[in-house]
């Protein structure tokens, strides 16, 4: 297993160079030039043009440019941005609360969609059941702005039960309007998974032993039918932590969150192409971690899966 | 984000000048009338995160200059309706306009306690101007003698790019700027300018502090000011909070007990924010409440005209423009929008049929400029002019008329409704060529007839001073050329306009000599008007004494609020 998990972080090294240059090239390639953009209508001054292509190395050649990036990596300073302040800087103050963000609506999608997947694929065609995958299919449909905008006006605004936006100072109660909107699709998706993966599992050969054997029911469902349903929800899960960081563009904008989203948003607009990969870069890893994690766990949940 | 010019495609802007005013009125805090119980509450402003250092002279977005106006105090000052006052200047005055002899007040201090000389105006100009150190402010000093020689020669790679230096500066100073005493200093400039006195007010002409040359990118984090507020705390991307100067004794002093600027990514969030009561001050009203937001806000809504315009530039180098059916068919173009109907369809009314090519809020401006009638819609004339244009010198079978603008904002909407008014109303094709960001679209104009640019393109344009010469000379000068007269055009007659009124003795003289310089422009139809913004803000019920400024920025010193 150990083996195993060190193979698995070796293969973040290719992974890593592949994806940087990638994502460098084809912030490069965006068309446009952001330092005239730095200058609006009116322009710069020549001479002050010139001052900041040097000071960001954008005279110089696309691989010269990825190698000063590279090196800035590798010792931590990874320049500055086009305001001035370094990217190590907004990397750490982006990341913290984006984090907190999708853990706090990883642990909302999977309590509530386990738990109504679970009863709803028990009682399989009952009211319960179809009430839920009407539901289910509605959030589904329904965009992330929509959930977002009607929640904040509905619930902030009007009620005034929690507060509107969370930008200045991010807190648990702060969080948990946007932390519920972000979480409603996926919510929705693990519902689904886990109702259709209970369903199949309830009927299967080692249930029926597991029943005749005379396990109480709680036990049986607990034991037998969740755990094995759960398989290709925590599969959905692992990829969905990397999406919840990457995408969570839309809601951090609603709430005014200054996370992960808006900053990368921004960066992408100016073209300040050390800020855009290396934010994507950290995603990169996370979303490598995740799979992995996700991988082991496996192995905790199936025991006939080794890895050696 | 947000270059100061760009705005202008981005959305609204803000400016009132009479309309909140009587709000304070009918207020139960009226207690700002004798300037003497300033209130002690804690305003809070949407803003979005400042994009350079908090000095002047690096500071060319709207986002980090309503931030450094509070922070210092220049020479002169604007108060609502866009007049200088006097701030730290005692006099302003020349015989020719062109050598300027500029007296300080006694008694101003940096919050490090160290005097504002004449001294800190001189080296903080001579710093910006001096090409090497790169701020984005450096195009304001070019009037001043020495300019040239402080910016040395640059090199320009095919594109149009600049690519090195093909002469290294030769001097560290403007040589025009003069310190006479602590409290004196003379401005020699490269000509006559009548409006130099009203520019001065602009961030990039305050002045800086001795401490600002140790390290200069500390300082803009953490900036030793002279202005009616300190900075407090500037928490990035989140909120920047500022207090009052308790030793500013100016005209400016503040009425509150602080200023706190929130960042927001999204208009509709602070919005939000603002019914919710979390926040004070609204700067811009989003696209989305545009037609419901002065119901919504009542007595806190805000629309009035701002210093932005907006003009489509026909360009110079275009064949089909040129002689006298290019000028026929520029002026069946301009004929052949129903400025009133888009303006109030599309815009709500938050924009207003242009007459010029300035705007209402400027000091001089007169909606009866002789010409001017070719921004009244007129369909049939339009017609007429066009097919006569069409005999003289006709246009191929498969001739398609282009706009290029950038639609990542609302210019989609109107671009097609002008589009459809060309294809109704003068019987031609007629297409948007769209750009995803601003940046591209300006590469492709700054490229000239080398660009992608074969027909009419969007232009917006406000002004960093109060000023007519403002809107005129970058757009349409022939010194602006390598600037922002991206439609290239070139008319000696109307240089000689404008040099005449730069040369006029008093403002009021160059106001008239520069209008009747816009007749030139009604004329040869370098760009076509199309519109006024209008600011577009709002504030909460908790805050009194809320009044925009001639440059959509709220006059935040003035606001009261009660805790």
């Amino acid at each position: 297993m150990l083996w195993y998990i060190g193979r698995r972080l070796l293969q973040v090294i290719p992974v890593f160079l592949g994806a940087t240059l990638l994502l460098y090239g084809l912030v490069f390639l965006r068309p446009g030039d952001p330092v005239a953009a730095l200058g609006g209508e009116r322009g710069l001054s020549p001479a002050a043009e010139l001052a900041i292509r040097e000071a960001y190395h954008l005279d110089q050649p696309f691989f010269m440019q990825y190698l000063y990036f590279l090196k800035g990596v590798f010792t931590f300073d990874m320049g500055v941005t086009f305001t001035g302040r370094p990217v190590v800087d907004v990397i750490a103050q982006a990341f913290p609360v984006t984090f907190q963000l999708a853990l706090m609506a990883i642990v909302i999608e999977t309590v509530f969609g386990i738990g109504f997947g679970l009863y709803a694929g028990i009682r399989k065609g009952k009211l319960f059941d179809s009430t839920v995958l009407l539901w289910s299919l509605l959030l589904i449909s329904l965009p992330t702005f929509v959930i977002g905008f009607v929640m904040q006006a509905v619930v902030g605004v009007q009620l005034g039960w929690l507060p509107i936006t969370a930008g200045r100072d991010p807190d648990f109660i702060s969080l948990l309007m946007p932390a519920i909107v972000l979480a409603t699709t996926s919510f929705a998706y693990i519902l689904r998974l886990t109702r259709t993966s209970v369903v199949e599992n309830i009927t299967a050969d080692f249930v029926r032993t597991a029943r005749a054997k005379g396990l109480p029911r709680g036990k049986v469902m607990t034991r037998h039918v969740l755990r094995n349903s759960l398989i290709p929800v925590v599969t959905f899960i692992g990829i969905d932590l990397g999406n919840l960081m990457a995408g969570s563009i839309v809601t951090e904008g609603i709430f005014n969150i200054n996370g992960v989203g808006g900053t990368l948003y921004q960066a992408i607009v100016r073209g300040e192409n050390v800020t855009v990969v290396s934010l994507s870069t950290v995603l990169v890893v996370v979303y490598i971690f995740a799979n992995l994690l996700v991988d082991v766990f496996y192995a905790v949940l199936d025991p006939r899966i080794r890895y050696a | 984000m947000t270059p100061r010019k760009r705005l202008v495609g981005l959305g609204a802007f803000a400016l009132a000048s009479s309309l909140v005013l009587t709000a304070c009125g009918g207020g139960n805090s009226g207690d700002d009338a004798t300037g003497d119980g300033a209130s002690t509450g804690i305003v809070t402003i949407s803003n979005g995160e400042p994009q350079n250092p908090l000095v002047g002279s690096m500071t060319n977005e709207t986002e980090g200059g309503l931030v450094v106006q509070q922070l210092y105090s220049g020479l002169v000052y604007y108060d609502a309706e866009g007049v200088v006052h006097n701030e730290i200047a005692e006099s302003i005055e020349s015989d020719d306009n062109q050598t300027w002899t500029i007296t300080i007040q006694d008694g101003w201090e940096w919050s490090d306690g160290t005097p504002v000389t004449a001294a800190n105006f001189v080296d903080a100009w001579n710093w910006a101007g001096y090409g090497p150190n790169g701020a984005k402010g450096a195009g304001f000093f070019e009037p001043i003698e020495g300019f040239a020689e402080a910016q040395g020669v640059p090199e320009f790679d095919e594109e149009g790019n600049v690519s090195g230096m093909a002469e290294e500066p030769t001097a560290e100073t403007l040589s025009g700027l003069e310190v006479v005493s602590d409290t004196e200093f003379t401005v020699k400039l490269t000509q006559p300018e009548s409006d130099f006195p009203i520019r001065l007010g602009y961030s990039a002409y305050f002045p800086l502090p001795d401490a600002y040359y140790d390290d200069t990118a500390a300082f803009g984090e953490k900036p030793v000011t002279n202005g009616p507020y300190e900075l407090e705390s500037w928490e990035h991307d989140s909120e920047i909070k500022l207090v009052p100067n308790e030793a500013y004794d100016g005209p400016r002093k503040a009425q509150n007990g602080g200023l706190d600027f929130i960042v927001y990514t999204d208009e509709n969030t602070s919005y939000a924010d603002l019914q919710g009561g979390n926040l004070d001050i609204l700067e811009n009203v989003p696209t989305s409440a545009m037609s419901t937001f002065e119901e919504d806000l009542g007595d806190g809504a805000i629309s009035e005209p701002s210093a932005s315009f907006a003009a489509m530039t026909v360009p110079e180098w275009l064949p089909e423009f040129q002689g006298d059916a290019g000028h026929k068919r520029r002026q069946a173009l301009s004929m052949a929008i129903n400025r009133e109907q888009i303006t109030e369809t599309i815009f709500a009314g938050t924009r207003i049929p242009a007459t010029d090519f300035t705007s209402p809020v400027i000091n001089g401006w007169t909606g009866e400029i002789p010409g001017n009638e070719v921004t009244t819609y007129n369909a049939e004339e339009a017609k007429k002019l066009w097919d006569e244009a069409n005999e003289e010198d006709p246009l191929p079978d498969d001739y398609v008329l282009t706009i290029h603008t950038n639609t990542d904002s609302d210019h989609q909407a109107w671009v097609e409704a002008v589009c459809n008014g060309y294809i109704n109303d003068l019987d031609i094709k007629c297409e948007m060529t769209g750009y995803p960001t601003f940046d591209e679209v300006l590469n492709e104009r700054d490229k000239g007839p080398d660009g992608k640019v074969d027909g009419l393109f969007r232009a917006g344009w406000s002004a960093d001073y109060p000023s007519l010469q403002n809107y005129l000379g970058p757009l349409y000068s022939k010194a602006a050329l390598a600037g922002s007269n991206d439609g290239r055009y070139e008319s000696d007659e109307f240089d000689a306009a404008l040099k005449e009124a730069a040369a006029a003795p008093s403002l009021d003289e160059a106001n008239v000599l520069y209008n009747k310089a816009q007749e030139i422009l009604f004329k040869d139809l370098p760009g076509i008007p199309l519109w006024y913004y209008s600011t577009t803000a709002g504030h909460s019920e908790n805050v009194d004494n809320v009044e925009f400024g001639w440059d959509s920025m709220p006059l935040l010193y003035e606001v009261t609020k009660t805790e």
